[in-house]
């Protein structure tokens, strides 16, 4: 733990590349295993820490200061961690310490455990064990170790370093090129043993095992108004955002799998699939029924979806497959520190290479600016498989999660119809003393036919008056059911709709909200079942 | 702002009348009574002198030799024989416009009916604490001061006394020097980890310069130290008085290309300029209490910043205030706020003096 802190010491002052670089060469040949690993594994901010909370380091000093001292102190200091560096009242007087121990040997660890022991138990102690932990810790450091174990349990360095920098200094320690570092950097772990006895040649380079694991998706924020200036056609890729399951198909040397976007493994749902990928890669795409050029809509998937072992009648009536529009492994090989545009190429040509049947490439929709973008949107023709457009920033990696940016979806405008409310049923939790499920249907002849139910789309006060208006309107109860008057009238939105031999009416609503409810709109003028007929794709 | 502002001198502590203890037939006089803040700083009405005058003055006592405590163009000047010769080197031989009266520690001599003797501060070679004794009242004026060993100047003496003046130059808690021995050991590491760079670092020329040069002797250091012009006469008069600071020769502009891998002691101020320029591949390394600050260091375009004060720390400074045993404590310059709560918690008589003059970067 010494040495490292000594290496953060130098490296936050350090202005140049070149230093640091001869920092982190000296550290590296100086520091024996595992305590070098975790130092880059705290470098390259790959370690996590989630119990090791600026509010815990807060409470431990509070505890020990006098309150109007530590304000003047972190109003002179500013930063918090480096004032508790300084202020932490150490049992060990800082001038005993041993002056002349040697600044690289081992031996000068001996005050403070190793910094393995450290990390090990920063990451496994109870949350509740932590903090005693912690301050017996502090207790017997210097000001700079101090500094240095609140900034690793807080992970905030800034002391200059890349995790791109690091590569390079761990490849011209083992005097091997970048790009090996890095293309086993993904497939090691913390605290690269295997990876510190290849560069200093004692071992061949680690076997990096295709595992058989889910990666975390990337995901996309919504495009709002305010973002569409940044749409350029040379920043932002386009391609259809399809009505589909998002998910990631697997296939390394051990085996393959299909995950869906939260990580369920759905392998046995969709064997013919698992069959698809005929290459060893990691894809990220859209699950649909495919036939041939036909893309199957969210209805025909529902046939397959939950049945686990499909017979073969099943599947050679929905065929599943992958429209794929990224690539997150090729070969063994994490690609996703590429750019977006590298990627796509890469999977262009694989797929091109390796032609598997039933996957395919979303195909990139070449617009010249914003209006035409828009005009692409607006005249989709087969709005049953298509719900939006997706934009992709062309020189985006794949990181895990929602980032800002790099990503949005552009939805296609929902669709509406104006219904008529004929049931109401009382809701579930917070809301179950308000009726706050709604049964809508449209005009057939003199009939009305319900075609779909919503709970959701209002708010809290007009469910108030909905619930008001449900209790004075009801002609008639069935348990928590009431049936009311044929007089209110409802906007309904809805993402697609499907014919459905399940419902009376003949057809299903995907996604069905109340967008606004018309208490202006006399119930004769509600739409009739032709304009759902006439939204059908 | 501070009563050092106020024309015609102020008053010191809340009470500006006459106080005397109430003890029967005690005649001792408050020092605050006889003790004033005037522009040109700390003065004894009895003893028409000042200590540690900003401006000429006609009598001065003179703590130490750093510039902001000892001017040149007093009259009558007392202070220690190396503070004499500091001022000299400094001033010339005709600092002082009537007389110099060299005092040693512990020795006292009367002014104008007041009792003054100097006693060792252990801030430089040659540095006091100034003692102050009128109507049977004491009050010690520590000028700068530390607690820890240094070679070249004798240890601080705690003074007991009725009122004990104090700096706060490092008076918050986040200041706690570590041991010099371990900032010379990082000096030493970097020249080893960097050979090829010239490390260049910044002290002040008087009391760090040849602390720091002693303290990496008895490290092991046993190569030719380069010194900027500003060192040289200091390093000689250093070494007249007993002190070795081993080999050392001045940058000229013929040798400074070839220092690369040696050490190069500058003051601050020279850190970043053209003179540093000629050097090759400078790692800029600074000493000073101030260094603990790291935005403060990375400001100052620091790459090596060492932890070294010739100042108390906190925990010496309220040590201190323990060792002395004064009821009363004045507090000069640095963050005196934080002091005097420390002091008030300690159960003392704490005010600040609001000196000016006297600045966080100065000596
Ligand atoms: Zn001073
Ligand atoms: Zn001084």
């Amino acid at each position: 733990m010494r040495a490292f802190s000594r290496l953060l010491e130098r490296l936050y002052f350090e202005p140049a590349t070149s230093g640091k670089e001869r920092l982190l060469l000296d550290y590296f040949a100086t520091t024996p295993d595992p305590d070098r690993g975790f130092a880059v594994a705290i470098i390259a901010d790959s370690l996590s820490l989630p119990n090791f909370k600026r509010g815990m380091v807060l409470e431990l000093i509070r505890a020990r200061t006098d309150p109007h001292l530590l304000a003047m102190s972190q109003d002179y200091v500013g930063e918090l961690s480096e004032t508790v560096a300084h202020l932490w009242p150490s049992a060990l007087k800082e001038r005993s310490v041993s002056a002349n121990e040697d600044s690289t040997a081992e031996a000068s660890e001996g005050r403070l455990p190793p910094l393995s022991d450290v990390v090990h138990n920063l990451r496994h102690k109870p949350k509740a064990d932590l903090p005693a932990y912690v301050a017996d810790l502090l207790d017997c450091m210097t000001s700079p170790e101090r500094w240095a174990l609140l900034k690793i349990g807080t992970g905030s360095l800034r002391i200059g370093v890349s995790a791109r920098l690091l590569k390079q200094v761990l490849a011209k320690y083992g005097n091997q090129p970048v790009e090996q570092v890095e293309t086993l950097w993904h497939g090691v772990d913390p605290p690269y043993e295997d990876l510190f006895a290849w560069l200093e040649g004692r071992a061949d380079a680690p076997v990096v095992h295709e595992k058989l694991t889910y990666t975390p998706v990337m995901l996309a924020h919504p495009l709002e108004e305010k973002d569409h200036r940044l749409i350029l056609p040379e920043t932002y890729a386009a391609e259809w955002k399809y009505d589909g399951i998002r998910v990631q198909v697997v296939h390394s040397a051990i085996g393959r799998a299909l995950f869906t976007r939260t990580a369920d493994d759905i392998s046995h749902t969709f064997p013919d699939v698992l069959e698809h990928l005929n290459f060893h890669a990691v894809l990220d795409g859209e699950l649909l029924v495919l036939r041939g050029d036909d893309l199957g809509t969210f209805n025909d998937l529902q046939q397959r979806l939950g049945r686990k072992s499909p017979s073969s009648k099943l599947i050679k009536e929905y065929p599943a497959g992958i429209i794929a529009y990224d690539l997150l492994m090729l070969e063994g090989e994490d690609v996703r520190s590429q750019p977006y545009a590298a990627r796509r190429a890469l999977l262009q040509a694989a797929l091109e290479h390796h032609q598997p049947a039933g996957i395919r490439m979303s195909p990139d929709l070449r617009y010249k600016d914003f209006a035409e973008l828009e005009s692409f949107r607006g005249s989709v023709d087969n709005a049953s498989v298509i719900e939006g457009v997706m934009l992709k920033r062309r020189d985006s990696a794949y990181v895990a999660g929602r980032p800002t940016g790099p990503w949005y979806k552009w939805k296609i405008n929902p669709k509406l119809v104006d219904a008529v409310l004929m049931y109401a049923q009382r809701g579930s939790g917070k809301r179950s003393s308000f009726y706050s499920d709604f049964t809508f249907g449209l005009w057939k002849g003199n009939e009305l036919l319900p075609i779909g139910k919503a709970y959701f789309g209002f708010t809290d006060a007009e469910l108030k008056e909905l619930d008001k208006w449900v209790r004075h309107n009801t002609l008639q109860s069935f348990g928590p059911v009431r049936e009311v008057r044929k007089d209110l009238v409802l906007e309904v939105a809805f993402d697609a709709v499907h014919r459905s031999t399940r419902h009376k009416s003949g057809y299903a609503l995907r996604f069905p909200r109340i967008s606004r409810i018309r208490w202006d709109k006399p119930a004769q003028d509600a739409d009739r079942m032709d304009a759902l007929e006439g939204l059908l794709t | 702002m501070s009563a050092s502002s106020r024309d015609g001198g102020g008053f010191l502590g809340a009470e500006p009348t006459k106080s005397v203890c109430h003890e029967p037939r005690c005649r001792m006089t408050h020092p605050r009574d006889w003790i004033e803040v005037r522009k040109e700083g700390v003065f004894c009405k009895p003893g028409g002198f000042f200590i540690d005058p900003m401006h000429p003055a006609e009598i001065a006592v003179v703590t130490h030799g750093h510039a902001d405590h000892a001017r040149a163009g007093h009259g009558d000047v007392f202070a220690t024989y190396e503070t004499l010769a500091i001022m000299r080197a400094r001033y010339g031989e005709t600092h002082a416009t009537i007389a110099e009266h060299p005092l040693t520690h512990g020795q006292a001599v009367d002014i104008n009916g007041v009792k003054v003797s100097l006693h060792p501060a252990g801030h430089i070679l040659g540095s006091s604490q100034a003692r102050l004794e009128y109507n049977g009242a004491t009050i010690v004026f520590s000028g700068d001061y530390k607690r820890r060993a240094d070679p070249t100047c004798v240890p601080f003496e705690p003074v007991p006394c009725d009122v004990f003046v104090t700096e706060a130059t490092f008076a918050l808690p986040v200041f706690r020097h570590p041991p010099l021995e371990d900032e010379i050991v990082k000096l030493l590491t970097s020249l080893r980890q960097f050979p090829e760079r010239c490390h260049l670092v910044g002290v002040y020329a008087l009391g760090k310069c040849q602390r720091m040069m002693v303290a990496m002797r008895r490290a092991g250091y046993g190569e030719t130290i380069y010194l900027h012009g500003a060192m040289v006469r200091l390093c000689e008069l250093y070494r007249d008085f007993g002190i070795d600071l081993g080999p050392w020769d001045l940058v000229t502009p013929e040798n400074a290309k070839t220092l690369a891998g040696k050490i190069v002691l500058c003051p601050p101020s020279a850190l970043q300029d053209r003179w540093s320029r000629k050097l090759p591949d400078v790692l800029t390394v600074a000493a000073s209490g101030w260094m603990r600050i790291r935005a403060r260091a990375k400001q100052k375009g620091v790459e090596l910043p060492l932890v070294v004060s010739d100042h108390a720390d906190w925990d010496e400074l309220l040590q201190t205030l323990s060792d002395v045993g004064a009821p009363e404590i004045w507090v000069t310059h640095g963050r005196d706020d934080a002091l005097v709560y420390a002091a008030q918690q300690m159960g003392l008589k704490a005010q600040a003096l609001h000196l000016i003059g006297y600045e966080d970067d100065s000596e």
